[in-house]
C-alpha cells in the first residue's frame, strides 16, 4: 500500500524523482572530489612560515615562483611531461591494430578471449607487478637473458649506452621506466579504441573504399576521424596516470624525480603541503590544456 | 573488330556461373547475368535470396568463391572495389558523419588528389543535380531520410562512374517519399545515360523502375525478364506468388479444374465473382466460400475457398456500389477466362 502510493506521488514529479535519486552522488562528488579539489588549489596559494615549517593561510603565490624559478623544479615537470607523452604515443600505436582487430575482425569467441586478456592484468595487484618488473628488467633479468641467448646483447648495450634515457641496466634506466609505464596503462588506451571502432559501421568504409579510396587513404580520412573520441578518452588515462605516478618512478628507472613522487615528498618527508599542492595542480592544467587541444582537433566532434 | 567497338559491345555486367557460400549457407549458386549498357536493372527477391551477395560481388566487396565478375568486358573478379568504375548508394547511405554535405559528396575527387576549391565547385554541381546545394555545409547528421537519400546518389555519381549500384535505395523512406524517388531515380537514370543496377524486396519498386527484372530465390535467378512478361507470364511458382502475389493453382486441383495436369497462376484481378446468369464461354468456373474481404480503395481483395481446401484471391474492382460484394461466408461461384491462366514450370 505504502510502496504503491509512494509510486503514485512519483509519478509525474519528474524533477523530485531525478532530484531524490541525484542527491547522494552529487553530494559525494562535490564534497570528496570538488571540494577537496578546491581545498588542494587553495593550499597551492598558502604561505608556509620559514621558521616552524607551517602552513599559514596567507595567499601568496611564492610557492608557484618556487616551482617554475628553480630549474631542478622545472627539470621535474619536464621529464614527467616528456615521459607521459612518449607512454601516451606508443600506447596508442600498440594499442591500434589489438583494438581494431577485436573490433572489426575478431569472432564472438576471439574477441571474450581478447577483452579478458586485455582485463586480465589489472586484476593483479599495482604493486606485485611493478616489482615483478624491476626482476624482469634488471641486468640478471630474464629479459636481459634471453637476449643474450639471441645473440642480442649487443643491441640491448647500444640502446643502454644511449644518454640519458640509457643506463646500466633496463631497470634502472628510462627506457625500462618507458615500458613498465606502457604495460601499466597499455589497456586503458585499447578498451576505449575498440568500443570507438566497433562503432564505425562497416558500410563506412565500405563507401569510402567504393568511392576509390586505397586502404591506407581509408585509414587517414574515416577510421582515424571516427575513432579520435576513443583516441581522446584512452590517451587522457595514459596520459594522467602517467603524470601522476609516483610508484613506478620509484621502484623502476633512473633516479631523475617525477612529479607523483615530488608531491609525495613535500606532502610527507618534507612537510611542504604548499608546494606539494602545487605540483599536484601541474597535471590538472596539462590535463585541461590537452583536452582543450583534442576539443580544437576536432576529437569529439563525432561524439 | 577494333578493341573500341569490342568494348562498345560488351555488356556493362557479366558474372559467369559466379558462386558464394557463407559456411554452409549457399548464397550464390552458379548465378550467370549479363546487363547491357544503360539498363535500369532490379536484382528482386525476398531477404536471404543472394540478391545483395550478387550486388556486393559487382561492387567488390565480397569475392566470388567460384566464377567470374566481369565490367565493361574486362575480368575485375581480383580487383578490389577502389580500383572499379562502379559506385554504391548504400542501404544506411553510409555517409560520413565527421564531413559536411559538400565534403561528403566530394570524397570521391579528394582520394582522387583533385583540388580543393575544383572539388568543391563540382560537389556543389552534383547537389545542385539533386537539388540540394543550399544544404551543402550542413553536417551530414542533420538530414532527413530522403535527403541522406539524395547526397548518397550525389556522392557516388561524382566520380561518373559507368554503373551506379543501389542497396536497397528507398527501404528506408516512407511511402510518399518513395513513390517521390521512384519518379527521381528513373528520370535521373534517364538524363544520364549510366548503368543502373538495384537491390529491393519490394516487387512494385522493381516493376515500376527497371526494365528488366532478375528475381532471386534460394541463391538462383528463378526468372529474368521484362517487368510485364514477369507479371504476365511468370516461369514458376515462385515468380508468380512474389511478383504480384499470384494465384498458384498445384497440379492437382488444376486437373479437377481444367483437365490438365499443369499448374499455373491466375492473377486475383482477372477472376470474376459469378453473381447471375451463366459465365461466358471459355471461362473456368469454380464454386467456394467467401471467407473474408479486405478493401484496398481501389479494389477489394476477397479470399474464396474451394472444395479443395485451396484458397484463391480475387480482386474486384470498387465499383462505388456496396452491394456489389456478396457478404462473407456466403457461397459464391468465381470464373477466369481459360486463356487467362499462364502455365508453371
Amino acid at each position: 500500500m505504502v510502496a504503491r502510493s509512494v509510486s503514485r506521488f512519483l509519478h509525474g514529479r519528474q524533477g523530485f524523482y531525478l532530484a531524490l535519486l541525484l542527491a547522494p552522488p552529487l553530494l559525494w562528488l562535490g564534497t570528496v572530489y570538488l571540494a577537496s579539489l578546491f581545498a588542494l588549489l587553495a593550499q597551492s596559494f598558502y604561505a608556509i612560515d620559514e621558521f616552524t615549517a607551517r602552513v599559514v593561510p596567507e595567499l601568496t603565490l611564492k610557492t608557484y615562483r618556487q616551482l617554475v624559478g628553480h630549474p631542478a623544479n622545472v627539470d621535474i615537470v619536464l621529464r614527467t611531461v616528456l615521459m607521459a607523452v612518449a607512454v601516451t604515443l606508443a600506447s596508442a600505436v600498440i594499442a591500434f591494430p589489438v583494438a581494431n582487430y577485436m573490433a572489426r575482425h575478431a569472432g564472438p569467441r576471439m574477441k571474450a578471449l581478447f577483452y579478458v586478456g586485455v582485463m586480465l592484468p589489472m586484476w593483479t595487484s599495482y604493486l606485485v607487478k611493478v616489482y615483478a618488473w624491476r626482476l624482469l628488467l634488471a641486468k640478471e633479468g630474464i629479459i636481459s637473458w634471453a637476449l643474450t641467448g639471441l645473440g642480442l646483447q649487443g643491441p640491448l648495450d647500444r640502446l643502454l649506452a644511449v644518454p640519458v634515457v640509457g643506463g646500466p641496466s633496463l631497470a634502472s634506466s628510462y627506457i625500462g621506466m618507458f615500458i613498465v609505464f606502457v604495460y601499466m596503462w597499455l589497456p586503458f588506451m585499447i578498451l576505449p579504441l575498440a568500443a570507438a571502432l566497433e562503432r564505425v559501421p562497416q558500410s563506412l568504409l565500405q563507401a569510402s573504399a567504393d568511392l576509390g579510396a586505397r586502404p591506407g587513404q581509408t585509414f587517414r580520412t574515416v577510421v582515424l576521424p571516427l575513432a579520435l573520441p576513443g583516441l581522446a578518452a584512452g590517451s587522457i588515462f595514459t596520459f594522467s596516470l602517467t603524470l601522476g605516478d609516483y610508484i613506478i618512478p620509484s621502484v623502476v628507472g633512473a633516479p631523475g624525480y617525477f612529479i607523483g613522487m615530488m608531491v609525495y615528498q613535500q606532502q610527507g618527508t618534507a612537510g611542504n603541503m604548499p608546494l606539494a599542492a602545487a605540483f599536484s595542480i601541474v597535471p590538472i592544467v596539462l590535463i585541461a590544456i590537452y583536452l582543450a587541444l583534442a576539443r580544437r582537433m576536432g576529437a569529439f566532434d563525432a561524439l | 573488330m577494333t578493341d573500341q567497338r569490342k568494348r562498345d559491345a560488351s555488356p556493362a555486367i557479366e558474372l559467369r556461373e559466379a558462386s558464394r557460400a557463407f559456411g554452409p549457407v549457399v548464397a550464390l549458386d552458379r548465378i550467370s547475368l549479363t546487363i547491357s549498357p544503360g539498363e535500369f536493372f532490379a536484382l528482386l527477391g525476398p531477404s536471404g535470396s543472394g540478391k545483395t551477395t550478387c550486388l556486393r560481388l559487382i561492387a567488390g566487396f565480397d569475392h566470388p568463391d567460384s566464377g567470374q565478375v566481369l565490367l565493361d568486358g574486362v575480368d575485375v573478379t581480383d580487383i578490389p572495389p577502389f580500383e572499379r568504375n562502379v559506385n554504391t548508394v548504400f542501404q544506411d547511405y553510409a555517409l560520413f558523419p565527421h564531413m559536411n554535405v559538400a565534403d561528403n559528396v566530394a570524397y570521391g575527387l579528394r582520394v582522387r588528389g583533385v583540388a580543393a576549391a575544383e572539388r568543391r565547385k563540382r560537389a556543389l554541381e552534383m547537389l545542385d543535380l539533386v537539388q540540394l546545394e543550399s544544404f551543402a555545409d550542413r553536417r551530414s547528421t542533420q538530414l532527413s531520410g530522403g535527403q541522406k537519400q539524395r547526397v548518397a546518389l550525389a556522392r557516388a555519381l561524382i566520380n561518373q562512374p559507368k554503373v551506379l549500384l543501389l542497396d536497397e535505395p528507398l527501404g528506408a523512406l516512407d511511402l510518399k517519399l518513395r513513390e517521390e524517388m521512384q519518379t527521381e531515380l528513373k528520370s535521373l537514370q534517364q538524363r544520364l545515360g549510366i548503368t543502373f543496377v538495384f537491390v529491393t524486396h519490394d516487387q512494385g519498386e522493381a516493376l515500376s523502375m527497371a526494365n528488366r527484372v532478375a528475381v532471386f530465390n534460394a541463391g538462383r535467378i528463378e526468372q529474368l525478364d521484362t517487368p510485364r512478361a514477369l507479371y504476365t507470364r511468370p516461369k514458376t511458382a515462385f515468380v508468380a506468388g512474389f511478383v504480384g502475389s499470384a494465384n498458384v493453382v498445384e497440379s492437382d486441383l488444376a486437373e479437377r479444374l481444367t483437365g490438365r495436369r499443369q499448374a499455373f497462376a491466375i492473377r486475383p484481378e482477372l477472376i470474376r465473382i459469378v453473381t447471375n446468369g451463366a459465365p461466358p464461354p471459355d471461362h473456368v468456373v469454380t464454386e467456394g466460400v467467401l471467407e473474408n474481404i479486405l478493401y484496398h480503395g481501389a479494389s477489394s481483395r476477397c479470399h474464396v475457398r474451394t472444395g479443395d481446401g485451396a484458397v484463391l484471391a480475387v480482386a474486384q474492382a470498387e465499383s462505388g456500389d456496396a452491394a456489389a460484394l456478396p457478404a462473407p461466408g456466403t457461397r459464391v461461384r468465381i470464373s477466369w477466362p481459360r486463356a487467362s491462366a499462364v502455365p508453371l514450370e
